[in-house]
């Protein structure tokens, strides 16, 4: 075989080697860690656009590591989906990079781009696994890099949201190996293509058991997604976090959006008996609430970053309302705007950094301050980043949202549906206008302007968020039709399982 | 009484602690109620391979009857995670309570706590030595 076909195993490949370099070169010459970082970054942003290239024509590259043949050994499967995510994944990495770099950030200890490294790998394998356990490696993996990350240049209240962070994951990790643990008990196999095959064959008196094991899993995602009301512990702890972590982070709650749509429909689709989307009745009423309560808070938030963080919650809910509805054209429109609402969390993080680094002792909080130097580009990309989130034209928000409300049209529930959309979107304008003219417009007596800040080069990185944006919309119909494209697969399990199974021993 | 009885209810009397603990005010008793569950997690997967008594584990030509060789396995990933969670989480907490004060999961001081403020006496201490 050829170097091109080890292509799926790259993405986790990179980082895991890139990882012990940078530590082993961290004290002694940190700018070569850097120089490690970013070549890592772009090596894993050129693979995964390669494997997009190659997967895009609707094949599916099922990878067995070790050559051992498929429901055996551990698979790696990469088809629409996983390429798409391994891309947006690589890009927001090189972002949330960019901005730690520039901003200094990494150096507020000695292990930042190690422990990056090992986020990056986490959460590509996670992407690429087609077996549920590695799966739940792949989570531990990320998780366990996630904790460094957060407590990245430490601080009583970055250690206080710690706490709260490590032991909600722990109880999920506990959940989710139950989960397993039924589900290998019932089917007798842990790869996901053959467990779809085999839970037809579970007996009838073990349907419940089956069930409770859909469920289980489902909400584990969901904890990981921050839906309410299992969403609790994402404000703090992404307000808190390093700024370029938290856009990082953005992605972290699609992680257990991107497995609940893996999972369902190739698990629990038709034919699986009592669990046949078993969770699926739960997540719309659970996505609903999520988008208000994110608004709602995007509204009352008292500081930039925690006004991201609820905006992180609330694009879940939108996404996940358009996921619910399990039809090909939601689940297109849903994608679409999962790449979307990743890269604007990731850019409202960022320029609530650059307004923090301003502002002197006044931080990011949503009251008026000092007139301070920068103002206006600040309050551009803050305003841009706020229609992005919000979804106004002319930006990719917008664009989503309209799919979004487009395709859940055909679907029964679609007034509740609508009415939350355009409600909470509303809010959320209201709220962005709250925060910004508090920020920008208004000034307090009596305080005196911090210096300016000794360099500019920090707009850098939430203009690369907002260029991706407004790339994003530009090319929207390309974008959306892939994200079309990707949903058809994923909804049409039992072809991707023949594609799976079918890898040999090479 | 039946093996599997014993067994299921072990995994059951250690996720009722582990819940309980877990869900106490302070770090210290929710380490050890996460470990408690972790505890019941790993006997739970055990015995997802079915239990069989006196039987090998590893498959063999002429073994006709032999116990699940793959829960063994997936125990085994699961016991080294949640002990390096586990010594990761002690660690976290202990630090937590070092430099906020207070080891309640909050993170906020209780007034009328005598064991909050000790974190305040260690930190006295401390500074006072060279």
């Amino acid at each position: 075989m050829s170097l091109a076909d080890h292509l799926p195993i790259l993405p986790v490949a990179i980082p895991a080697l890139a990882a012990p370099f940078a530590l082993l070169v961290m004290r002694r010459r940190p700018g070569l860690a850097v120089g490690i970082g970013f070549a890592a970054c772009l090596a894993q942003l050129a693979v995964a656009v390669l494997l997009m290239e190659r997967v895009s024509g609707g094949t599916i590259l099922a990878y067995a590591l070790g050559a051992w043949p498929a429901p055996f050994g551990i698979v790696l499967v990469a088809d629409r989906l996983a390429a798409l995510m391994l891309v947006l994944t690589a890009v927001l990495a090189l972002i949330a990079l960019l901005h730690a770099v520039v901003t200094k950030a990494d150096r507020k200890g000695w292990h930042f781009h190690p422990l990056f490294q090992f986020q990056l790998m986490g959460l590509n394998g996670a992407f690429l696994t087609g077996d549920l356990f590695n799966l739940f490696v792949f989570f531990e993996v990320l998780l366990i890099a996630s904790y460094g990350l957060m407590l990245h240049g430490q601080g009583p209240a970055r250690l206080k949201a710690g706490v709260q962070y490590v032991v909600v994951n722990l109880v999920g990790s506990a959940l989710f190996l139950i989960a397993l643990g039924l589900l290998y008990a019932l089917t007798g196999t842990l790869n996901m293509a053959d467990m779809g095959l085999r839970v037809r064959d579970v007996a009838p008196e073990d349907q419940g058991l089956l069930r409770i094991a859909a469920l289980l899993l489902a909400s584990v995602f969901a904890l990981k997604a921050a839906v309410v009301p299992l969403h609790l512990w994402l404000p703090r702890t992404y307000a808190a976090a390093t700024p370029a972590v938290a856009a990082l982070f953005a992605i972290m709650t699609k992680v257990g959006v991107y497995s609940l749509i893996r999972v369902v429909p190739q698990v629990f689709g038709e034919g699986a008996g009592a669990a046949a989307w078993a969770p699926a009745p739960w997540l719309l009423p659970a996505a609903l609430v999520s988008a208000c309560v994110g608004f709602a808070g995007v509204f009352t938030a008292r500081s930039l970053s925690e006004q991201a963080a609820y905006a992180v919650i609330g694009s879940t809910g939108t996404l996940l309302i358009a996921v619910a509805g399990w039809s090909e054209a939601s689940l297109g429109a849903g994608l679409y705007y999962l790449v979307h609402s990743t890269l604007a969390g990731a850019a409202l993080f960022l320029v609530a950094d650059i307004v923090a680094r301003r502002r002197g002792s006044f931080g990011d909080t949503a009251s008026p301050g000092p007139a301070f130097d920068g103002r206006g580009g600040a309050a551009l990309m803050f305003m841009a980043a706020a229609i992005a989130t919000t979804g106004l034209p002319p930006l990719s928000g917008f664009i989503g949202k309209l799919l979004i409300l487009q395709s859940v049209a055909a679907l029964p529930n679609w007034g509740w549906a609508w009415g939350v959309i355009l409600g909470t979107t509303f809010i959320g304008v209201i709220g962005f206008a709250r925060t910004g003219s508090a920020v920008f417009w208004k000034t307090a007596e009596n305080c005196h302007a911090p210096p300016a800040p000794d360099t500019r080069l920090d707009l850098a990185a939430p203009a690369l968020a907002l260029a991706c944006l407004a790339a994003l919309s530009a090319g929207a119909g390309s974008a959306s039709a892939y994200a079309d494209a990707a949903a058809a697969q994923v909804l049409s399990p039992v072809q991707s399982a023949a594609a799976v199974l079918t890898e040999g021993p090479r | 009484m039946s093996y599997e009885f014993l067994v299921a209810s072990a995994i059951g009397m250690l996720v009722a602690g582990g819940i309980f603990l877990a869900l106490r005010a302070r770090t210290f008793q929710v380490v050890l109620g996460l470990t408690l569950i972790s505890y019941a997690v790993n006997l739970f997967l055990f015995a997802s391979g079915r239990l069989v008594l006196n039987r090998p584990p590893i498959w063999d030509k002429t073994v006709s009857q032999y116990s699940d060789p793959l829960p063994q396995a997936l125990v085994l990933t699961a016991i080294v995670i949640t002990f390096g969670m586990t010594a990761f989480v002690v660690i976290l907490a202990l630090r937590s309570f070092l430099e906020t004060g207070s080891d309640h999961v909050d993170g906020d001081r209780v007034p009328c706590d005598a064991q909050d403020g000790l974190a305040d006496g260690l930190a006295d201490a401390e500074s006072n030595e060279p």
